[in-house]
């Protein structure tokens, strides 16, 4: 049932071998150790496992690898630079302290990027709305919304 | 003795190189923790029970406390770097760990800073005055001559470290009473916003969560949910699941059913067939064709009077002015982002345990009661999870991995429960009614009081009966279901903070249909929601502005400070159409954090209720970090708002049925109201609890300005339930 899979991940080409209809989401984890993503539902519900695909935020938790492997994934970890320098969203957090638990920090980090990529100068409004598929319990979300606001302005 | 302090001193000293404290790296290759059933922690009495000098020169930082996202690693981090005037980057903090750390509990009811933050101060302190003692000996010259600092200690010439100084030695001496405290006299560190050490590694997605724990060969298992608390296993055909891709073990012990795989998702599509395939016998139906506030008045109770002051019958029945009302707060959920997760190794008649419990020593404890297993072969590890302020699924899941561990020896097991089952199995709040009469006199004061509250105990955490672990029901052995847990958890805060002559309270326990544990604020939540939500009642009974009424009935100056600024916060707002601003207080306790609050809402065509800002006022003595503090106490409004506005745990006759995000709506970005928080610093009072102190106020102060946008009174949480969301 396994099949050779390639996936381009971070810029980089990488071979798995899995079951096609295995989530993204488990074989970022555990075959390739990117633990930025998170489980959190499993239902694409909540975001907590969220990476870009081709530039676009979308939960890795339903998507099957096979058909994950047509597109360039994006993950946390390769948000920054070669350098190590972090991206501006990733600075931002830092500066303003959104984080509590930071549990879904990687999806609000991922879907923040997403929404600045395409509106550079989001209203707090269209923040908000574009963050709207994310869940978080510690309730940090208006530092986030703050950190969002900082890095349009970097 | 001697021998193995110092063996661990250096193993410790090797294992805080980089960021890799939290991390099983630091566990060797096999994952195996040296010496973990021969290892004691210190005295707590003794310095070194919470501090160790490093070879490298860092100080690593023993907390018996778990990081949960509310900062402790930042906090106690600062205390002890002002006291050993050092660098904040050459402190390093060990979280709970058996044997290693202090035992302290459970990280719970705000107690951290208070206990935890305070002890590390003091051993520092003490460390510091025995440093320079030594070192004055040692060169002979007065230690006023001597400086310490970012470990080093020079004196004329002469320069040391401290590791040098020590000659890789602990300090062992008592902590004592310590003559100079620099968090009060010196305070550079402490009461600076100083930012947490872990955000950048979380953004970069390096910070290791329990969930991230990785090992050698390690192997994934899940559980298969029965159909509801006490439904029993009927049948379950095995036959051919050992040719399932990746099968390594069907773990069946009663009605405790697990499978382990090789990789997570054939462990996670082998619990689907396995569920296909099992049988259940029907349990005891759920009262769900009742109103859950009507049952829970009609079920069997402990009664006790909390408190009897005065006359409050005589008083009330003088009074020219009665009211009364009754308000009820359903079951609530934990709902982590991230369901609970733990990682077991059996071996060698030795358990390990990675675990994000907020209680490694009682988990243990209860760990080898329910295993059979001496206590000291157990090793805990506290590793941070998904936040949730409470006592979750992680003590349950830890049991379940260990269960499968010992029954698959030689190999780590990481369990992660699955979504459905943290909505569906986690021991929620407490649902809770609660009424209240007053009298009032005609300059209105309140003259007579009377408070009856109707609750389950509020904590079930693991206490060494195996019972009060989730697994513990199913098994054969007849651990049963547990005991009517905390009780205190629901007194608290029923006593007004106000200035009452004649007052009576009434606690009515009973055992209510659903699992429940402790969440944030306990039975405070409920109790102030209820006391603050009549204090507006009577204010305006008595025609008098809200926040006046209360500062009338308050003597505290520290209370009357919190209310003044809140309201001179928000003279500036300007209210719309179906808008309305609601005001509430607490004192978190009656002995911790004081907290006012003011709430800005609308009601839209649908009336749903919008919360549009809130603003917050927070006196926690001694502030050691005002941004982590204001950071618990934002998140505290924010979550606590989503209680009162959203939150609801439904069921039907066999179980829970809120088991998704879906069914179990939680606030979303667009949901929340921007918030402002002030901070009181006050250096010379003692450090006050404060992750809690917001939740009860919050949610009073959101129904206040329902009242003041429409004139009508929300008695019953939630606020908007979800069938308004339907119509």
């Amino acid at each position: 049932m396994k099949t050779q899979i390639t996936l381009n991940v971070n810029g980089q080409q990488h071979e798995v071998n899995v079951d096609p209809q295995t989530p993204l989401l488990y074989v970022l984890r555990n075959n390739l150790g990117l633990t930025g993503p998170k489980f959190g539902c499993g239902l694409s519900q909540c975001g907590a496992c969220m990476v870009l695909f081709d530039g676009k935020a979308n939960p890795s938790c339903l998507m099957p690898v096979e058909q994950a492997s047509k597109m360039e994934i994006t993950t946390l970890e390769g948000l920054a630079d070669e350098n190590g320098n972090l991206h501006k969203v990733q600075q931002a957090f830092i500066d303003e302290q959104a984080a509590q638990c930071g549990y879904c920090l990687n999806g609000l980090v991922i879907a923040s990027v997403a929404l600045l990529d395409e509106n550079p100068n989001p209203t707090e409004e269209q923040i908000q709305e574009s963050l709207y598929r994310n869940i978080c319990r510690c309730g940090v979300h208006a530092r986030v919304v703050r950190a969002v606001k900082k890095a349009s302005t970097t | 003795m001697k021998t193995t302090r110092r063996t661990f001193i250096k193993q410790m000293g090797y294992v805080s190189i980089g960021f890799s404290l939290l991390g099983p790296v630091c566990l060797g290759k096999e994952g195996t923790y040296p010496n973990a059933n021969i290892m004691e922690p210190e005295d707590p009495d003794h310095i070194n029970a919470w501090l160790r000098v490093l070879e490298d020169g860092r100080v690593l930082i023993l907390t018996g406390k778990m990081e949960l996202g509310q900062g402790i690693r930042i906090a106690v981090a600062q205390v002890a770097a002002e006291e050993l005037n050092t660098r904040l980057d050459l402190v390093d903090v060990n979280l709970a760990e058996t044997g290693v750390t202090a035992n302290e509990g459970y990280t719970a009811g705000s107690r951290s800073i208070e206990s935890s933050a305070m002890s590390i101060r003091h051993a520092a302190a003490a460390a510091r005055e025995k440093i320079l003692k030594m070192a004055s000996q040692k060169w002979d010259r007065p230690s006023s001559e001597l400086i310490l600092e970012d470990g080093m200690i020079s004196g004329g010439d002469q320069k040391m470290s401290l590791y040098e100084l020590l000659e890789g030695k602990q300090i062992e001496e008592d902590i004592g009473e310590p003559a100079e405290i620099f968090g009060k006299t010196k305070r550079k560190i402490v009461g600076q916003p100083v930012p947490r050490k872990d955000i950048p590694a979380m953004v970069r997605g390096e910070l290791e969560y329990v969930q991230d724990l990785k090992f050698p060969d390690m192997v994934h298992a899940r559980i298969i949910r029965p159909k509801s608390y006490t439904s029993k296993l009927g049948s379950l055909e095995e036959s051919g699941l050992q040719d399932f891709p990746g099968f390594l073990k069907l773990v069946r012990l009663g009605s405790f059913v697990g499978v382990i795989a090789e990789e997570e998702y054939q462990a996670i599509k082998l619990s689907w067939e396995v569920q296909d395939r099992a049988t259940w016998e029907a349990g005891e139906e759920l009262p769900a064709d009742v109103p859950l506030k009507d049952y829970l008045r009609t079920l069997p109770e402990e009664t006790e009077t909390e408190e009897d002051k005065g006359d409050w019958k005589n008083a009330f029945e003088k009074a020219p002015v009665k009211h009364s009302a009754a308000y009820y707060k359903p079951y609530l959920m934990h709902a982590a982002n991230g369901p609970s997760c733990a990682v077991a190794y059996y071996n060698d008649d030795k358990l390990q345990v990675w675990t994000h419990s907020q209680g490694v020593y009682p988990l243990r404890e209860t760990l080898a009661n329910l295993l059979e297993i001496p206590e000291d072969a157990i090793h805990v590890k506290g590793v941070p999870g998904s936040g949730c302020y409470g006592h979750n699924g992680a003590d349950d899941v830890a049991a379940e991995a260990a269960l499968l561990a010992v029954e698959f020896p030689g190999r780590h097991v990481r369990l992660q429960w699955m979504r459905d089952e943290e909505h569906l199995w986690e021991p929620y709040g407490t649902a809770m009614v609660m009424e209240l009469q007053a009298g009032l006199s005609k300059e209105g004061k309140i003259v007579g009081w009377k408070y009856d509250f109707w609750s389950d105990g509020h904590s079930s955490r693991p206490n060494g009966e195996p019972r009060t672990f989730l697994p513990a029901r199913f098994l054969d052995r007849g651990h049963g279901v547990p005991g009517p847990g905390f009780k205190g958890g629901a007194v608290r805060n029923s006593m007004p903070y106000y200035t009452i002559d004649n007052l009576q309270t009434t606690s009515h326990i009973f055992r209510g249909p659903l699992r429940r544990s402790a969440l944030r604020a306990l039975g405070a939540f409920a109790n102030v929601f209820a006391i603050e939500s009549f204090m507006d009642e009577l204010a305006d009974k008595a025609g008098k502005d809200p926040v006046d009424f209360r500062i009338e009935h308050l003597d505290d100056e520290r209370a009357i400070t919190c209310l003044r600024k809140i309201k001179r916060n928000t003279t500036e707002v300007n209210l719309g159409e179906r808008e309305g601003i609601g005001y509430a207080f607490a004192r978190y306790k009656n002995s911790a954090s004081y907290f006012a609050v003011a709430a800005h809402v609308y009601v839209n065509d649908e009336e749903i209720v919008r919360v549009k800002k809130m603003w917050g006022v927070i006196d926690s003595g001694e502030t050691i970090n005002p941004d982590g503090l204001k950071n618990q106490t934002e998140g505290g409004m924010i979550q606590a708002a989503s209680w009162a506005l959203r939150e609801e745990v439904q069921f039907d006759k066999d179980h829970v049925t809120s088991r998704d995000w879906h069914l179990y709506p939680i606030f979303r970005f667009q949901e929340i109201p921007e918030v402002d928080v002030e901070v009181i610093d006050r250096v010379e009072e003692d450090p006050l609890g404060a992750g809690e102190a917001a939740q009860g106020p919050s949610a009073a102060a959101v129904v206040n300005a329902v009242f003041s946008a429409t004139g009508k009174r929300v008695r019953d949480l939630p606020v908007n339930p979800v069938e308004k969301y339907l119509r």
